[in-house]
């Protein structure tokens, strides 16, 4: 008996050893990771960022080198502060206030002192160096920005937050990641693979060789170069256009919905957002709450189209078959509906049929086509639904898909919509009340991307491709199918012919006429859309916005375009001019109407945006 | 040495503590070489060391094996007081390393008496307990035999080495197998447990929760009438105890005692001072996985992180570089030895040999138990080397001698005496 309690005990002991063992060893992982970074240095190799091309291979972005000097406070000895201070231009406060920040985060890991030295700043100190014992010079690599313009297209790479490090374990403190644009949303491709040297430590931390002799040590990969759609020769002339004022252009090319252009306006040097300047500048711009130029109004500035929307009702209308191509409307400043309640219009020689109804922008004509199209159904409900079907096969309404870090959807109202505001079933709604979608006021919103993408799709007759900005990786054209697949409207091919006449018949004798450029069959479509503002709680109305659409050459589509202009007024007035210059750029690559240019050059808009803030009245559509 | 004594040498015990000190050298080899140059010359390097103590030990043994088994019996009085002597005699030539005076320094080699002490310890206890005089159940025997085990604890705690003196514990095995009551059992356990409770919770709690459990077990027996005096007087020195506690832990215990209890029990974290080597060597273990990082590859090992990782910590490197198989072989191999070492104990005709077997088993087992539960952290921090594994001179031999003796007695079981 007194032998088996003995015999208890030590294999009782055996089994406990082994269960702890196995605690310790199999069932909790953290162990390991612990000795990990007990023991094991990591070094990283910083791989060369990728390189940035326009689509003529002109370089855009590019990596500079800069210093960081470095401290290890353990290393430190007694050295000279006032000479110090005096090459890296801080102030002795300043110097204590860092080294006793990186003595609090470590005594024996390197911290930073002094971010981004340029080379100029470098090579003075590098002399000086050996003088002082503990600080050493780190290389790390910035971007260089051949170009002033095209910020909002290529962003801008900054540290990588807490919350990614936690997410993405290939990120580490310090490291550098796209923020926007570009940089952000082909951070993967232009990243590279970073190398990585393990390094055997011993309890004091110091190295003691390399960790099973190199082994897993690997080298990093370069990023890859990558090739945009851009244009830079029409982007730097669209951004010189867009000087004074505000608003953004969207130029496609419609045959393969690559983005030529895209600017908004105003917008900021690239170079801004690099290195040691790049945090009180972001906070300078972020903090411009008025002239917002970290806004892309390209991509996310939603806003009524206006009449250039009436292209896509006319097109609903000959599919659905409410009107064809003779019927005459008539028009009597206006159309009326209801008791006395009438959408206005402006002078123009009537009745008219479609054709020159798109070209004089007739509001009567599209209030009766909407009305139809809504009408044909048995309830506006049904017919709203399917209106909304068409706009959307044009891109509208929802996010388009493409390979920018910014955007919105916009808006194509649906039955629901007009349901809850007008309380159905309690209270019915008639195509009536829906009356402004007819010449794009009301509730349809779009941003200029889309509209520029509709544009396309007309120009095409009826197909686009999403708009993307990659061209190229490494060299190698991309192959994803959301970019070289077309997606085909709900519009019978047909149907495009006559809203081309009409959009080309803008240019010849309707809205444009006298933007016209010799050589080049643009077609067009004007818009104005009424805006509104709060001004110490009142609404206001402001000045409208000046938009317009086109495409050139009208039969061999090389570019369709949106451009769009807070508060120029009528359409044709600032957003017209614009278009017709990029055309011609594009196109011709000179200027022949340097009548229009220079009127653009020297009209400013911003006093007509300093209205709103001057705290006196003021008129609006002078 | 008769030839027949040769054969009669239990060859399992010996493979066994051949794979102990073999690996434990392998151990010792990737936990302190510093290049790959091996040089049986460069006497700064423990390995280099534990191989010299390892051959000498193999003497050592042979000595004892050549030595008539009669004399272990015969002189197991002189011996102990020999042994006494000289730790005595450490107060005087003592040579202090880490704060403890165990050594004699004698050129480049330190001994370390208490290592030896234990199996005079084992030898002495083993003699007064054959003797026919003995009777264990008379509480005066039980008292000398308590004072033979006590007399070298004592001289060793204010060394100071508390661990060392820890081990006399072991002694309980074989008093327990000659017929201690199992009272002496029941008590101590039960004062280990009370002591650990009332750390963990408040004295005042333990108390309830005791007098719940009685008055549950009384309710229940009701109707056998049960001894209600002797309860109440167990509630009694029970609670006595249990709010004395406090006041132990809190005067008798010196201060780095208590941070190694309460890091045990979880009640301080603190994986860069105190509870250093406790963290290093758990992550060290933790980092073994199923197979290990391979026989000189463990991070930490190499990087030095687990202090006195060659001697008390040497489990630590079984275990991340042989990994969970490789630990459990070790603990295994443990187990085994001392199974054997009791089967070999229980065949023994002559008591002396039998309390001599199992004093052999309880310090073995006291080792084990101790120095792995405290690298794997389930106990306190006690510097105890384990036994065959761990670098040292004087514990190597002090094991070795201790079970040779043993095994030298095993093979002379048949013999008349």
């Amino acid at each position: 008996m007194r032998k088996l309690l003995l015999y208890l005990i030590i294999i009782t002991t055996g089994v406990v050893f082994v269960a702890r063992l196995f605690y310790l060893q199999i069932y909790n992982t953290s162990f390991a990771s612990l000795s990990e970074d007990n023991a094991i240095k990591v070094i990283y190799d910083y791989p060369q960022r990728g390189a940035i091309y326009d689509r003529n291979a002109r370089l855009l972005v590019t990596n500079q080198p800069s210093y960081d000097v470095m401290v290890i406070p353990r290393e430190l000895k007694p050295f000279d502060t006032l000479e110090f201070c005096s090459i890296l231009n801080i102030t002795k406060d300043n110097l204590v206030k860092r080294l006793r920040k990186a003595r609090v985060y470590s005594p024996r890991v390197p911290s930073i002192v002094i971010p981004q030295l340029t080379k100029d700043e470098y090579a003075y100190l590098q002399e000086k160096m050996r003088k002082f014992d503990g600080f050493y010079i780190q290389k790390r690599s910035l971007r260089d920005y051949e170009t002033v313009n095209a910020a909002n297209v290529l962003g801008y790479i900054g540290e990588v937050n807490e919350a990614l490090i936690k997410k993405d374990p290939y990120y580490l403190s310090g490291d550098l990641i796209g923020i926007d644009g570009v940089e952000k949303q082909y951070e993967n491709e232009l990243r590279g693979i970073k190398g990585v040297k393990r390094i055997q430590k011993d309890r004091f931390n110091r190295d003691i060789g390399p960790y099973k002799n190199k082994k897993f040590d690997t080298l990093p990969v370069n990023g890859k170069d990558l090739t945009i759609t851009i244009d830079a020769r029409l982007q730097d002339y669209g951004q010189k256009l867009m000087k004074n004022k505000r608003g953004g252009i969207v130029a496609l090319e419609p045959s393969t919905g690559e983005i030529l252009a895209l600017i908004t306006a105003p917008s900021y040097k690239p170079e801004l957002l690099v290195g040691r300047k790049r945090s009180p500048n972001f906070t300078k711009l972020y903090y411009d709450t008025i002239a917002k130029p970290l806004f892309d109004r390209g991509l996310q500035g939603e806003y009524p189209p206006g009449s250039p929307f009436k292209t896509i009702n006319a097109l609903i209308g000959l599919q659905e078959e409410v009107i064809d191509l003779k019927e005459k409307v008539s028009c009597r400043m206006g159309y009326y509906y209801g008791k006395g309640q009438k959408l206005g219009c402006h002078h123009h020689r009537g009745p008219l049929n479609m054709i020159p109804g798109i070209a004089n922008s007739c509001n009567a004509y599209f209030a009766t086509v909407y009305k139809r199209i809504i009408e044909k159904y048995d309830t506006p409900q049904e017919g709203i639904e399917v209106w909304r079907k068409h706009a959307q096969s044009f891109g509208l309404g929802n996010y388009l898909g493409n390979d920018l870090s910014a955007g919105r959807p916009g808006k194509v109202p649906n039955s629901e919509y007009y349901n809850k505001v007008y309380q159905y079933p309690t209270y019915k709604w008639y195509a009536t009340a829906t009356i402004s979608n007819a010449i794009g006021q009301g509730e349809v919103l779009s941003t200029p991307i889309q509209l520029a993408n509709m544009t396309a799709a007309i120009a095409n007759r009826g197909h686009y491709y999403t708009p993307h900005i990659i061209k190229a990786i490494d060299g190698k054209p991309i192959e994803n199918e959301n970019y070289t697949k077309p997606k085909i409207t709900t519009i019978d091919k047909e149907h495009f012919e006559p809203v081309v006449q009409g959009m080309y018949e803008v240019y010849t004798n309707g809205t444009a006429s006298f933007l016209q450029v010799e050589g080049i069959e643009i077609c067009g479509k004007t818009g104005t859309a009424e805006n509104f503002t709060k001004i110490d709680g009142v609404k206001t109305q402001l000045t409208d916005h000046s938009v317009f659409v086109a495409f050139a050459p009208k039969d061999d589509p090389k570019i369709a375009i949106a451009v769009f202009v807070e508060n120029g007024y009528w359409g044709a007035r600032y957003a017209g001019r614009i278009a017709s210059l990029m055309i011609e750029k594009h196109i011709k690559g000179t200027i022949s109407r340097t009548d229009l240019e220079n009127w653009i050059f020297t009209h400013s808009l911003e006093e007509e945006y300093a209205k709103p803030y001057s705290g006196e009245p003021f008129k609006i559509n002078q | 040495m008769a030839r027949s004594s040769v054969a009669a040498i239990d060859w399992i015990t010996v493979l066994l503590f051949l794979l102990l000190v073999g690996f434990g050298w392998g151990n010792i080899y990737s936990a302190s070489y510093e290049n790959e140059t091996f040089s049986l010359t460069d006497f700064s390097q423990p390995h280099v060391k534990q191989a010299f103590w390892i051959l000498f030990s193999i003497v050592l043994i042979i000595i004892i094996q050549a030595i008539e088994v009669k004399f272990y019996e015969r002189f197991a009085g002189l011996i102990y007081v020999i042994s006494i002597l000289s730790l005595l005699g450490l107060f005087v030539f003592g040579k202090t390393i880490s704060g403890a005076t165990s050594w004699y320094a004698f050129g480049p080699v330190g001994l370390q008496p208490s290592e030896f002490a234990k199996a005079c310890t084992a030898l002495a206890l083993a003699k007064f307990l054959s003797d026919m005089q003995t009777n264990i159940n008379l509480i005066g025997h039980q008292l000398r035999a308590f004072l033979i085990i006590a007399l070298p604890a004592l001289v060793i705690i204010p060394q100071p080495d508390p661990g060392s003196a820890l081990v006399y514990a072991a002694f309980f095995f074989p008093l327990y197998r000659e017929g201690l009551a199992a009272i002496y059992l029941i008590v101590g356990v039960s004062a280990a447990v009370l002591f650990i409770l009332t750390l963990l919770f408040k004295p005042l709690w333990v108390v309830l929760a005791i007098a719940a459990v009685m008055l549950f077990i009384l309710i229940k027996n009701r109707k056998r009438k049960p001894p209600y005096s002797k309860f109440l007087l167990a509630l009694i020195v029970i609670t006595g105890f249990c709010f004395s506690v406090n006041y132990i832990f809190n005067n008798v215990f010196e201060q780095r005692h208590r941070d190694r209890f309460n890091i045990v029990l979880g009640k301080e974290v603190d994986s860069k001072g105190i509870g250093y080597n406790t963290n290093q060597s758990q992550i060290a273990v933790g980092s073994g996985g199923w197979t290990g990082k391979g026989w000189k590859e463990g991070t930490q090992t190499k990087g030095g992180f687990v202090p006195e990782q060659h001697t008390d910590y040497i489990f630590s490197t079984v275990g991340e570089e042989w990994g969970f198989l490789g630990a459990t072989f070790v603990v295994i191999l443990f187990i085994l030895l001392l199974i054997r070492l009791i089967n070999l104990a229980e065949r023994q005709k002559s008591q002396f040999s039998r309390v001599y077997g199992y004093s052999v088993v309880g310090i073995l087992f006291i080792h084990f138990a101790i120095n792995i539960g405290m690298v794997t952290g389930l106990l306190p921090t006690i510097g105890i080397p384990l036994p065959f594994f761990s670098y040292g001179g004087s514990g190597l031999w002090g094991f070795t001698i201790l079970l040779f003796i043993f095994i030298k007695l095993d093979a002379n079981r048949v013999n008349e005496w």
